[in-house]
């Protein structure tokens, strides 16, 4: 492998890890503060990027407003679905509590699939479709975009959650729900400004994802499962962790795939990432368990 | 008295059910619904894994489509690419596919609850990726087709008429053995675990060793009926194989009442009426009606529809008899 094809693969590695910390940022916050694995993280993502493409294209709205409203839309999503079907099931077990996400995750994707469009959907890239030259390599701008969309994230997301009131609460209510609740943190408020939040870190994460990938309704399952593998590496704890195992993921799966020989092909690609997660789930699983337990 | 009278009942219920399983297929009377019905059939035996492994070990299943589809792709290559007779096919697909499971089943079962789901949905993705890509021995995407029907001697399973006597034995069978299962020792050392695994190892139940047997003998029901499917269908692709194939496995098992081995013919029947019958000329809008059914059932009858549906007849009986009239 030559050096070029080398920052080629580690950067286009940044990407798609960028967008999988995205994905499991949202995991991670929901799970902090509720002790629910989100599986409909994922479509968050899938709307942010079909909503900010049906304003722009079918809408005729300018770009911006088109993707600042696809975000306040995904955020909106979010709280709906907290509020209709994960509040309404206040003692619900571990597999009913799986069951419900499930079930709004292809109802989402449903209503996406009919409602918005059933294409593969692509939004012009946000500073032309000229390549850069970096280092011998070709980088598409947009994948700036998205490694730098994912950093100021990050670090609001770090800001907010140590400097802000709001914040803070959120956090004291993921370390322990009943000793905040005596100091008048309403746990059920910040389980709904969980999902808002998780769900605008979707969405922020489709539309910056629909310039460079075509993304279809369809796109939430693996991307919802990829961005569960980041923050499962990075065991749920907190949201650098979920960013560095975005960031571990997207570069192992690209190099995988350079290696072209055997199961190492494009054609395995999502699969590869799954058995990572099989992997780092059977591995961590005596903590994980642990986990459970004290959770 | 009373119990007398209700397994007299019973016993009348089980007959007329058997009468009109028998003559549905006939022209004369729901002929039409052949078709429907052995898909019914397929989906039960499958939905009846999925309830022993849901409502009675408490464990969940997001990819038990793949044990669906790895039985149905060896029955098809097996049995068409490389000759081997049907029902030999069906043999080692069932073996296979239960091996697999208890090669799975030990590191899968460290996991519980949320993380537990996550590992089977993996799964899942992984073996409809390889049906997928493995183009040279599954047909690719596109699939294959030429599958050698099931035959018994000279007597050759080529109409859906027979083929529904065929995958309704198989059903009946399947719903026999896991009832049995559910009535004996092993029965009430799932329930056991299902209620509290910590509790039910310190009284000796090896609750590892029941799960694993569990998700085995899930796989092979499954396996079994992906077989059938085949063989029924005389064509395969990866598409009733896919994440969304197991999310609607699920769907089957919460509405079929997931502690109710009964309850599976219900599952599979309500749903393969609501997808063939009733929704097809809506376009897609079954996935979505699926989305809410699993969202309000759990939130409101977690322990699936038809448990609510029979503990609501047995009141409305129990209602009748005091007031002195008998059913």
């Amino acid at each position: 492998m030559s050096s070029a094809e080398f920052v080629q693969y580690l950067i286009s590695g940044i990407t798609s890890g960028s967008v999988y910390a995205l994905v499991g940022l949202g995991f991670t916050i929901i799970y902090a503060v509720t002790r629910i694995i989100n599986f409909a993280q994922g479509e968050f993502v899938m709307l942010g990027g079909l909503i900010s493409f049906t304003l722009f294209h079918r809408g005729g709205l300018p770009i911006v407003p088109a993707l600042i409203l696809a975000i306040l839309s995904a955020a909106a999503i979010g709280a709906a679905m907290y509020l209709l079907a994960i509040r309404p099931s206040k003692k619900a077990s571990v597999v009913s509590l799986i069951i419900i996400t499930i079930g709004a995750a292809i109802f989402i994707r449903g209503i996406a699939g009919q409602e918005l469009t059933k294409e593969f959907v692509r939004l012009p890239s946000f500073s032309g479709e000229e390549s850069i030259s970096f280092l011998g390599a070709h980088v598409d701008p947009q994948a700036l975009w998205i490694i730098g969309t994912m950093v100021v994230v990050t670090i609001i997301l770090h800001l907010f959650l140590n400097y802000t009131m709001v914040g803070k609460a959120l956090k004291a209510c993921a370390i322990n729900p009943v000793a905040s609740s005596l100091v008048g943190i309403n746990p059920k408020t910040m389980a709904l400004i969980a999902f808002v939040l998780a769900a605008a870190i979707g969405g922020i994460g489709g539309v910056v994802l629909a310039p460079l990938t075509p993304i279809s309704y369809q796109a939430g399952v693996m991307l919802g499962l990829k961005g569960f593998v980041a923050a499962a590496i990075g065991g749920f704890s907190s949201p650098v962790a979920a960013v560095a195992g975005g960031l571990l993921l997207g570069i192992v799966e690209n190099f995988a795939v350079a290696i072209n020989w055997g199961p190492f092909t494009s054609a395995y690609k999502d699969a590869i990432a799954l058995v990572v997660l099989l992997l780092i789930l059977i591995i961590r699983s005596g903590k994980l368990a642990e986990e459970e337990r004290a959770g | 008295m009373l119990a007398r009278l209700q397994s007299k009942w019973a016993y009348l219920a089980i007959a007329a059910l058997f009468a009109f399983l028998i003559l549905i297929p006939f022209d004369w009377f729901l002929g039409q619904y052949t078709t429907l019905m052995i898909f019914i059939g397929i989906y039960t035996i499958v939905t009846a894994g999925l309830c022993l492994l849901m409502g009675y070990t408490g464990q969940v299943s997001l990819g038990q489509a793949a044990f669906f589809g790895m039985g149905a792709y060896t029955s098809a290559i097996l049995s068409k690419t490389y000759g081997v007779n049907p029902w030999l096919a069906m043999f080692i697909a069932a073996v296979m596919t239960g091996a697999f499971a208890y090669i799975i089943g030990y590191p899968i079962f460290r996991l519980k609850g949320n993380y537990l789901a996550m590992a089977t949905l993996g799964l899942g993705l992984i073996m409809w990726i390889l049906f997928r890509e493995l183009s040279q021995f599954t047909g690719g995407p596109d699939g294959m087709s030429g599958i050698p029907p099931l035959s018994i001697g000279g007597f050759v399973f080529d109409t859906s008429f027979r083929r529904y006597f065929l995958v309704w034995f198989f059903c009946l069978a399947v719903l026999l053995i896991s009832q049995n299962i559910v009535r004996s020792r092993a029965g009430r050392a799932l329930r056991a675990i299902h209620g509290n695994e910590a509790a039910a190892e310190s009284i000796g139940i090896s609750v590892d060793q029941f799960k694993v047997k569990i998700l085995v003998l899930s796989a092979v029901y499954a396996s079994l009926a992906g077989s059938l499917f085949v063989h029924h269908l005389r064509f395969i692709s990866p598409q009733p194989f896919d994440f969304l194939a197991s999310v609607k496995l699920v769907v089957m098992a919460v509405i079929g009442g997931l502690a109710s081995i009964w309850g599976a013919i219900f599952g599979a029947g309500a749903t393969r009426i609501l997808s063939d019958e009733i929704l097809l000329r809506f376009g897609e809008w079954d996935v979505i009606i699926y989305g809410l059914i699993l969202v309000l059932v759990m939130i409101f009858m977690p322990e699936g529809l038809f448990v609510r549906l029979r503990e609501l007849f047995e009141r409305l009986t129990l209602w009748y008899r005091q007031r002195g009239v008998e059913p």
